[in-house]
């Protein structure tokens, strides 16, 4: 017999009252202290101030409305142990819209595990009604093409096309730069989930 | 030194898979590729740190009393404990657990939630709570109600209470929910029977527990909870390719 070890608990579904949760004030619960919320950086954190949005999608092409995101990131150092960057956040898609948006520092680049270097991105884990295991993907930069062409874990992606699945878009909006990432569950573009 | 090795991968068979028609909202929102499996960079091997931002309320474990308008929520009083293990059965200290449900009668809390139950206006239906040095953590409620959801019909979920949990990796992170040992409605439910593995299920099976109970106030339930396991590392890995 081969050494026996525990089972990881089996995932179910987040389901549609996630927030109650998670995000108590997107429900309609007074709000708590020390909630995760989608603002990240605020006050005098370094870096560039980016927004991230987008939609989730599904197969049919509507949006997932009841969908919660959770980002974490380095910080514009490329690190994760900055006491005042925890580097957490959490956001709602909008119940009438699906749109969600997350206010944060543009992470720096950071080791991979051979000592080559990873662009900067960010990780991102989707939970919604009807998602039985959280997805897990990765935001990368469309400003950083360089660092993105030779980035370990997105030259893994055995598919080239879909490599640009995980890029958000910059521009601008109201003067502050933005990342638009848009999550297609299913379809033509599906996005990259990574089993990690 | 902390631990720096990889952790276990994930045994998606002890998982339900993304798609699964017998409850219907998956068909849509499961993705059709393969996922992509890759190895675990610094970032996923690390996780939010939530203990030195300070503690959590006193009552934020209390979901008897936590959104009290002064008076005690109704219904059966609970206590739920147990453990964070990791797959090596080492306990997983200082990671944060949320928990969240319907009252007593079956009904949440939540503004797209309008099933005829009424809200018990003493309940909030969430909760929170940091595992202690030995991965225990603890929760007073009270018992959730079934409710119906339109799935085939008017499908009954068995009571149950949604947990999430963060672990100290970010690859460790977990939402499920839990179950009463006993509950008729569990071999029933679209939601349960995504899990292809009966023994799966019955992890998620929380079991009467009488000898913690809280004389003249609460019967317990124990449930424990296993995360990923971190291997330890016998030898660095050589440098590849370059
Ligand atoms: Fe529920």
């Amino acid at each position: 017999m081969p050494v026996a070890y525990l089972k990881e608990t089996p995932s179910q579904t987040a389901g549609p009252y996630v927030h109650i949760g998670t995000l108590p004030a997107v429900a309609g619960l007074p709000v708590r202290s020390q909630e995760n919320l989608s603002v990240l950086a605020s006050g005098s954190v370094p870096g560039e101030r980016i927004r991230i949005t987008g939609v989730v999608w599904d197969g049919a092409g509507h949006p997932v409305k009841d969908a919660l995101l959770e980002l974490w990131q380095a910080d514009a150092a490329g690190r994760h142990d900055n006491p005042d960057f925890p580097g957490f956040g959490r956001a709602a898609a909008d119940f009438a819209t699906g749109a969600f948006s997350f206010e944060t520092v543009k992470p720096g680049a950071l080791p991979w595990r051979d000592g080559r270097t990873q662009a900067p991105h960010v990780c991102l884990l989707i939970f919604a009604r009807g998602i039985n295991i959280h997805l897990h993907t990765r935001m990368y930069f469309s400003d950083e093409a360089e660092a993105n062409a030779a980035d370990p874990m997105l030259k893994s992606i055995e598919h080239a096309g879909r490599r640009t699945t995980l890029v958000g878009e910059r521009g601008t909006e109201d003067g502050v730069v933005t990342y638009r990432f848009d999550i297609h569950l299913q379809g033509e573009n599906e996005t990259v989930f990574f089993d990690v | 030194m902390a631990e720096t090795g990889d952790f276990n991968r994930r045994d998606r068979k002890s998982h339900p898979p993304a798609f699964t028609p017998g409850y219907k909202t998956s068909v849509l929102r499961a993705p059709r590729c393969a996922l992509v499996s890759v190895e675990q960079g610094v970032g996923e091997k690390a996780g939010p740190i939530f203990v030195p931002r300070g503690g959590l309320d006193p009552l934020d474990n209390d979901l008897i009393r936590n959104f009290s308008q002064g008076g005690e929520a109704i219904g059966e009083r609970i206590v739920v404990h147990g453990r964070v293990l990791d797959e090596y059965a080492r306990p997983v200290p200082n990671t944060l657990i949320e928990v969240w449900q319907a009252n007593a009668g079956g009904r949440y809390r939540h503004k797209n939630d309008s099933y005829l139950a009424p809200l018990d206006p003493n309940f909030g239906g969430t909760g929170r709570c940091l595992t202690n040095a030995e991965g225990r953590y603890f929760f007073r409620t009270i018992r959730p109600g079934p409710y119906p959801w339109r799935n085939d019909g008017s499908d009954w979920r068995p009571a149950h209470i949604h947990f999430s949990i963060f672990g100290e990796a970010f690859v460790q992170r977990l939402i499920s929910q839990l179950y009463f040992e006993g509950d008729p409605l569990i071999p029933l439910c679209p939601i349960v029977n995504t899990i292809p593995d009966p023994a799966a299920v019955d992890r998620l099976v929380a079991r009467l527990d009488m000898g913690q109970q809280m004389p003249f106030d609460a019967l317990a339930y124990r449930f424990d909870i296993v995360l990923r396991g971190r291997r330890q590392t016998f030898f660095e890995n050589k440098r590849e390719g370059n």
